[in-house]
């Protein structure tokens, strides 16, 4: 070792090619990122291990003022119904019931987790197409809000609350087109072909459901607000239609989720961080295509959202650590990261927002990132201009609070740890690493196998 | 065309700006990388080379053999010296 001398960086000599800053977006200007709201990633690292799922407090709770604002602002009685699918780590959906966030489940075990962070059964909006008998048995001796799918559905709810001997209220979820979206036709009673008004006259003619909502949901990450107009001003037109002609006023409509977070997908063009519309441009829009309802505007229902992505996926961040550097035989260069895309599913959807948790040196050359396992898929970034890294340095994957710490899978290796930065700089596990125990914990050997 | 020729021919600057007049094609490189082109320019044999960089920069654990080789394929993919081309 000599101080005096220049550090020995590895050689590199990388090509001028025309379009090589296009094709592998933003070359020159990557920034480190060290810290996690004033706590450096490495601190994280040294408590938690690597790889490491780590939220911000601080960014999950304002974004939910931000959507809060963007819309109650607009529209007298707003509701944010937590989707729990999105990200169903406790400590993550109790920062937002706090706030005030209601809860939108899609199973039995969504439901019994939302139960088990206190939320009340009556602030549970229940969707999903394979609700069981005894889902729905639950749910209504809960007084939970169920969201009829289908006919099936229709029926056995009649059949369940009949036994049960009461009157719940429920929504019916629809699906309709609008321009630019392909309409999600397998989830609700469809409202074009009269397949909603439909079910509206059945659950009339079954007299034991009381239509309380309309819901749909149009789909996910939609970059665009257009489709929510359409949407908002189609439940609007039939909620409008209910009243005239069956005397029936929901209490609710309610918008589903979608919204697009700061990602960029696969085949977008311009970054996620410019491209998805504010809250603010999707409450307009909502509001506008809501503008068609014919009541009072103290009597108009109340506006549900069950936002996912948009509200978590900014709070959420991946830290990892560099395990190879290899050469591949076009001349790109590869890293062997210790977290794959078992951790990371949405590697799949986006081009992951990834940089150097430590002040980067010398030259970035188109570089391809690769997970931990032995398996093709294994890619966690299409090749971007990356500066040099060395085994034992950090990644940061931003943008990756939803989805991730749900549809993650045991494949391979354990899944990571997930820990919360506090909003004065505490910091605390929200999910442990797992072990060999949790994985094989749940397996039997039948007795001749011994 | 002889190998230590076209690196003779390549027009380095002290950023790490590379020229090669032959193609016209136009490189960067590292503190690191240009050391090596200037041995090579000068004719340098490996382990000369290897010596070389380890007078002239804070080497910890590197492995300076690999990543020597390494950047000797580098040239040779960039066509800056010819493909038989080893040290
Ligand atoms: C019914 C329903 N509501 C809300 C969401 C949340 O969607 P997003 O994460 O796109 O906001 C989903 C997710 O697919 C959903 O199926």
């Amino acid at each position: 070792m000599n101080d005096l001398l220049p550090a020995y960086e590895r050689p590199v000599l990388v090509r001028h090619a025309r379009g090589a800053m296009n094709k592998f977006s933003r070359a020159a200007s990557m920034q480190p990122a060290t810290e996690l709201d004033g706590v450096p990633y490495d601190r994280l690292l040294e408590a938690y291990g690597s790889p490491l799922f780590a939220f911000s407090e601080r960014t999950l709770v304002q974004t939910y003022r931000q959507l809060e604002d963007a819309f109650a602002t607009r529209w007298p009685r707003v509701r944010i119904a937590w989707s729990y699918k999105t990200n169903y780590l406790d400590g993550i959906c109790r920062l937002l019931h706090q706030q005030g966030a209601w809860a939108e489940v899609v199973s039995g075990f969504e439901y019994d987790k939302a139960v088990r962070n206190g939320v009340p059964e009556s602030r549970i909006h229940f969707n999903g197409p394979a609700k069981s008998e005894a889902d729905l048995d639950k749910a209504f001796r809960g007084d939970a809000i169920v969201h009829l799918d289908h006919f099936d559905e229709l029926a056995l709810a009649e059949r369940v609350a009949r036994r049960l001997g009461v009157r719940p209220g429920v929504a019916l979820r629809l699906n309709l087109a609008t321009d630019g979206v392909p309409a999600w036709t397998r989830f609700g009673f469809n409202l074009e072909s009269g397949e909603a008004l439909s079910a509206v006259r059945r659950l009339i003619a079954g007299d034991v459901l009381q239509l309380v909502g309309l819901h749909c949901h149009i789909g996910t990450f939609i970059p665009e607000v257009g489709p929510y107009q359409q949407a908002a001003r189609k439940l609007a037109l039939f909620a409008n239609l209910l009243r005239a002609d069956h005397g029936i006023t929901v209490d609710f409509l309610d918008l589903g989720g979608g919204f697009a977070s700061h990602n960029t997908l696969k085949a977008q063009y311009l970054p996620g961080t410019e491209a998805s519309p504010t809250f603010a441009r999707y409450a307009e829009a909502i509001v506008d295509g809501l503008e068609a309802l014919d009541v009072d505007p103290l009597e108009r229902p109340t506006l549900v959202l069950e936002t996912g992505r948009a509200l978590v996926d900014d709070a959420g961040h991946l830290v990892t650590t560099v395990v190879a550097n290899k050469r591949l035989p076009d001349g790109r260069r590869a890293l062997v990261l210790d977290a794959g895309v078992n951790s990371l599913f949405t590697a799949f959807w986006y081009k992951h927002d990834v940089v150097p948790t430590a002040p980067v040196h010398g030259i970035p050359e188109p570089t391809i990132l690769y997970g931990p396992l032995c398996m093709n898929i294994d890619c966690m970034r299409d090749t971007l201009q990356f500066p040099p890294m060395s085994p034992g340095e950090h990644l940061v994957f931003h943008h990756v609070g939803a989805y991730n710490v749900t549809q993650w899978m045991q494949f391979i290796t354990y899944r990571p740890a997930v820990c919360l930065v506090g909003q004065d700089g505490q910091h605390a596990l929200l999910r442990r690493r797992e072990t060999l125990d949790d994985v094989a914990g749940c397996e039997e050997l039948p007795a001749w196998i011994g | 065309m002889d190998d230590r020729q076209q690196l003779r021919d390549l027009a380095l600057n002290d950023k790490g700006f590379v020229f090669d007049p032959l193609t016209g094609a136009t490189f960067s490189t590292n503190p690191t990388g240009l050391q090596i082109l200037r041995f090579l320019q000068e004719g340098a044999d490996r382990s000369a080379i290897l010596a070389g960089l380890q007078a002239r920069f804070d080497v910890r654990g590197d492995d300076l053999t690999r990543d020597l080789d390494e950047f000797v394929s580098t040239l040779r993919r960039q066509g800056l010296v010819g493909q038989d081309f080893g040290l």
